[in-house]
């Protein structure tokens, strides 16, 4: 068969570039790492490289989700373990191809860990680190090893074996493998993937349609770009294998337009199946004959909704529709039609690949194996992790995460978007899977997890999510567009100190009538935020109201910046950098913020130096400060309480 | 070439084909930086639509503009991450010094302030785009001589 030439050549190929007695560099080069300056970085490396004449290969590989301390460079010299670099900016390059690749010093205090096989003196292994060691990365596997612009480097890692397994399996005997597996869908509702395969391979009709979900609307979740990026061919070889066994003849992959590299990326691998033989008429001979293209989304959430997604690439506005009918009996142009998640299609061609009862050892008894997340927020590492269903979030916040940034105190954890919950310390021992998060009022998502420390306001955090949720709400049914924008409404108002005491009242009330009454998920899931904010820091909701006071100081119009007196130098810095104008009093005079005048910026409390520190910001308090600026050393003398 | 021949060219590849309202209007918005009116009743009449199935479906989605945008886009992410981590402080500063809202361009066509909803570069937060740059772990103060930057250069 000719597949398995490529495959032979393939993995010859990728056993040289191992065994290479040239240095091998790899740059992460996904868009985090871009963000974070690889571009440069490459830059640099390229002309350091060439002024030493150093025959060297470097590869632009994606992301292994270390976003916090990227960019990410990893160097291989001959018969050594791969040494992994962290914070590699343009400045440290011409140091460390000078030491290591000249001088043989690996440089053990710039090196993060190493990756394979063999030690190096004074240098971690990369697995053993406390980010990475109770990480399972399987559906990551080849992120940040392998070009993710070359189909031969995945073929040489595996790839396009489980198409082959699956071809050679025959389409019932692949829908009861992916059955057996327990696969749930990845893109939050955790529907069984192989259930709503055999609705649409039952489905009569010979034009079926299969979709790849990559809209990725949930704002702070980033996991399918990540994917798409770093190893497009394991979402596309799952899609291959679904549409074999769905029997679709033409697949679409709908990806957020703010996700360029992606679709870049996505739009070479394609190219790339196509001269290979995988897309197109009688694919490897099989009698199968299949292809697909890439849509780009128009910046609207709610087309992450599958009915809506549909409309969107028939070219209309992107209104749900009820269902049934469900896309599986009447999709895309009323055809039968199959869409799953990104890391869905990932996790097809994984379970092909390894087999069923391999993808059983991971995860739980109701949620089977792992799920990426994105970790982002008030920590420590932020990144994106892959992790078995079934971790506790304790583990994934404290261990992977390494706890809250700059010692601050946890608050809250936040899953699914703008509809799931945010979850307080309580729950901290809760297994991470569909079930339990759900019972707990959030539910999994997508994979964003955001973590609030105590100076989020969980008032303002809802209020932030309604904002969004009834920005987005499509209008179609009244519940989710009136509904929503009453919610936000009574939030704003809380947040700005009018709310009153039936407020809360209110909002139960309006939570339960949109959520039930609502036609889509958008609307039936956007009171989430609200609800589990009022189940688990009702207290914050009453500060607001009865004492007009934000307990974390957000709430702008609850809160007021001070000047002490006692610590103010008369340094001026505030009163030059104020936008406002808001601040009188001049050098060695103590400073006075106008309160009439502040816009609460906060740009004095950023600029004041740390050893004065005498900007202060409060809530629900008064500090009493002179009426006209004084000398500083008066002040000092009358001892404010500051 | 006129707006109407550069119009022809860009729709040429869409005309009667199915589904091609959106990918037909991204190929305008492409070419023009925003969407004239022109440009809608001439994507109506390749594509055999009326004017107000197109103005509908361009409308609805958040890409699309009907201005022409500033000389310097900026864009700040109102994502969760970004919003946890100060996001709403930048805009609101950024309105103020800009004196417009965000959705809105100066007056005199610098600068146009929009929100967007995720960069995907949330591991950076709070994040802000300008044309084409990210700057991550954005204060109030570097916003502000950001723009100044960007203002003294013409
Ligand atoms: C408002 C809304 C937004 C959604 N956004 C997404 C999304 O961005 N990505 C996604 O995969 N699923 C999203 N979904 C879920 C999809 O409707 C659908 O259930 C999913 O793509 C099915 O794939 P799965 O079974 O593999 O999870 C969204 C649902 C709703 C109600
Ligand atoms: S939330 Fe701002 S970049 Fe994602």
């Amino acid at each position: 068969m000719i597949f398995d030439k490529i495959r032979k050549q393939a993995i010859a190929e990728w056993a040289t570039l191992q065994q290479s007695q040239q240095p091998r560099i790899l740059l992460g080069t996904a868009t985090c790492g871009r963000a974070a300056g690889a571009m440069s970085t490459l830059e640099i490396m390229n002309q350091e490289l060439a002024r030493h004449n150093i025959d060297a290969i470097v590869t632009q590989v994606g992301c292994i989700g270390l976003c916090y301390i990227e960019p990410l460079v990893d160097i291989v010299k001959p018969n050594r373990p791969r040494i992994c670099y962290s914070s590699v900016t343009p400045k440290i390059i011409p140091q460390l191809i000078e030491d290591y690749l000249i001088k043989d010093n690996p440089r053990p205090d710039l090196a993060l860990g190493t990756i394979g096989d063999g030690t190096i003196e004074g240098i971690p292994r990369l697995l053993d680190l406390p980010m990475l060691k109770p990480q399972v990365r399987i559906v990551l596997r080849n992120c940040g090893h392998i070009n993710p612009e070359d189909i031969k480097q995945y073929i040489a890692n595996d790839g396009y074996i489980g198409f082959i397994k699956a071809i050679n399996m025959g389409p019932e005997r692949v829908l009861g493998e992916i059955k057996k597996s327990e696969l749930r869908g990845r893109g939050g509702a955790g529907f069984p993937t192989g259930q709503k395969w055999e609705f649409c391979r039952r489905s009569p009709g010979k034009e079926k349609y299969i979709i790849c979900n990559a809209d990725e609307g949930d704002p702070g979740a980033f996991m399918n770009r990540a994917l798409l990026e770093s190893d497009p061919h394991s979402v596309l070889e799952g899609m291959l294998i679904g549409a074999y066994t769905i029997g679709a003849t033409h697949g679409y992959i709908y990806c957020r337009a703010e996700y360029p590299l992606a679709i870049e990326r996505l739009s070479i691998a394609l190219n790339q199946m196509r001269e290979y033989g995988l897309l197109g008429d009688n694919i490897l001979g099989a009698n199968f004959s299949f292809d697909m293209e890439i849509k780009e989304g128009a910046g609207a959430f709610i087309c992450g909704e599958e009915t809506a997604l549909m409309a969107s690439i028939e070219g209309k506005r992107g209104m749900p529709r009820p269902r049934p009918p469900f896309p599986a009996v009447s999709g895309l142009w009323g055809k039968p039609t199959n869409i799953n998640n990104a890391e869905t299609w990932a996790n097809v061609a994984l379970i092909l690949q390894k087999g069923s009862e391999w993808y059983d050892g991971f995860g739980s008894q109701t949620s089977k194996g792992t799920k990426t997340f994105a970790l982002v927020g008030k920590i420590e590492r932020t990144g994106l992790i892959e992790v078995p269903l079934g971790i506790h979030l304790r583990d994934i916040i404290y261990e992977i995460g390494g706890g809250i940034a700059d010692g601050k105190q946890y608050k809250a954890v936040q899953t699914g978007g703008p509809s799931g919950g945010c979850l307080p310390a309580s729950l901290l021992d809760s297994p991470v899977d569909y079930d339990s998060l759900v019972k707990a009022g959030s539910m999994m998502g997508s994979g964003g997890m955001v973590i609030a420390d105590e100076d989020t306001c969980m008032v303002d955090f809802a209020r932030f999510f309604l904002s969004f949720s009834q920005a987005e709400s499509c209008g179609k049914c009244v519940p989710c567009r009136i509904g929503t924008h009453q919610m936000f409404a009574i939030l704003e108002r809380i947040t700005r100190g009018e709310g009153k005491l039936r407020d809360i009242e209110q909002l139960e009330q309006l939570s339960q009538l949109v959520k039930t009454t609502s036609l889509c998920g958008l609307g039936q899931t956007a009171p989430n935020p609200v609800q589990t904010t009022l189940r688990y820091f009702r207290d914050e909701y009453e500060a607001h109201i009865n004492k007009k006071k934000c307990p974390s100081l957000v709430c702008t119009r609850l809160i007021n910046y001070y000047i002490l007196p006692g610590k103010c130098a008369g340094c001026m810095l505030c009163l030059r950098d104020c936008p406002a104008k808001a601040i009188v009093g001049g050098r060695r005079l103590v400073h006075i913020i106008s309160q009439e005048k502040c816009t609460k910026c906060g740009a004095c409390l950023d600029v004041c130096p740390e050893r004065f520190g005498a900007v202060v910001k409060v809530s629900g308090e008064k500090v009493i400060v002179p009426s006209k600026p004084i000398p500083v050393a008066t002040s000092k003398a009358l001892k404010n309480k500051g | 070439m006129s707006l109407h021949e550069q119009l022809a060219l860009v729709l040429a590849p869409y005309r009667g084909e199915k589904g091609a309202t959106i990918p037909a209007l991204q190929a305008v918005q492409k070419a023009l930086g925003y969407l004239p009116e022109e440009a809608i009743s001439e994507t109506a009449k390749s594509l055999c639509l009326s004017e107000n199935e197109i103005y509908g479906v361009a409308t609805f989605y958040a890409h699309f503009r009907f201005e022409k945008e500033g000389e310097h886009m900026v864009r700040i992410c109102s994502g969760t991450a970004c919003h946890v981590r100060g996001s709403p402080r930048i805009v609101e500063t950024l309105e103020e010094k800009l004196g417009i809202h965000s959705g809105e361009t100066t007056k005199d066509h610098k600068f146009s302030l929009e929100r967007i909803a995720c960069f995907g570069s949330c591991a950076l937060a709070p994040v802000m785009v300008v044309d084409k740059t990210i700057y991550g772990r954005m204060t109030t103060t570097k916003a502000r001589q950001i723009l100044d930057e960007y203002q003294d250069t013409k």
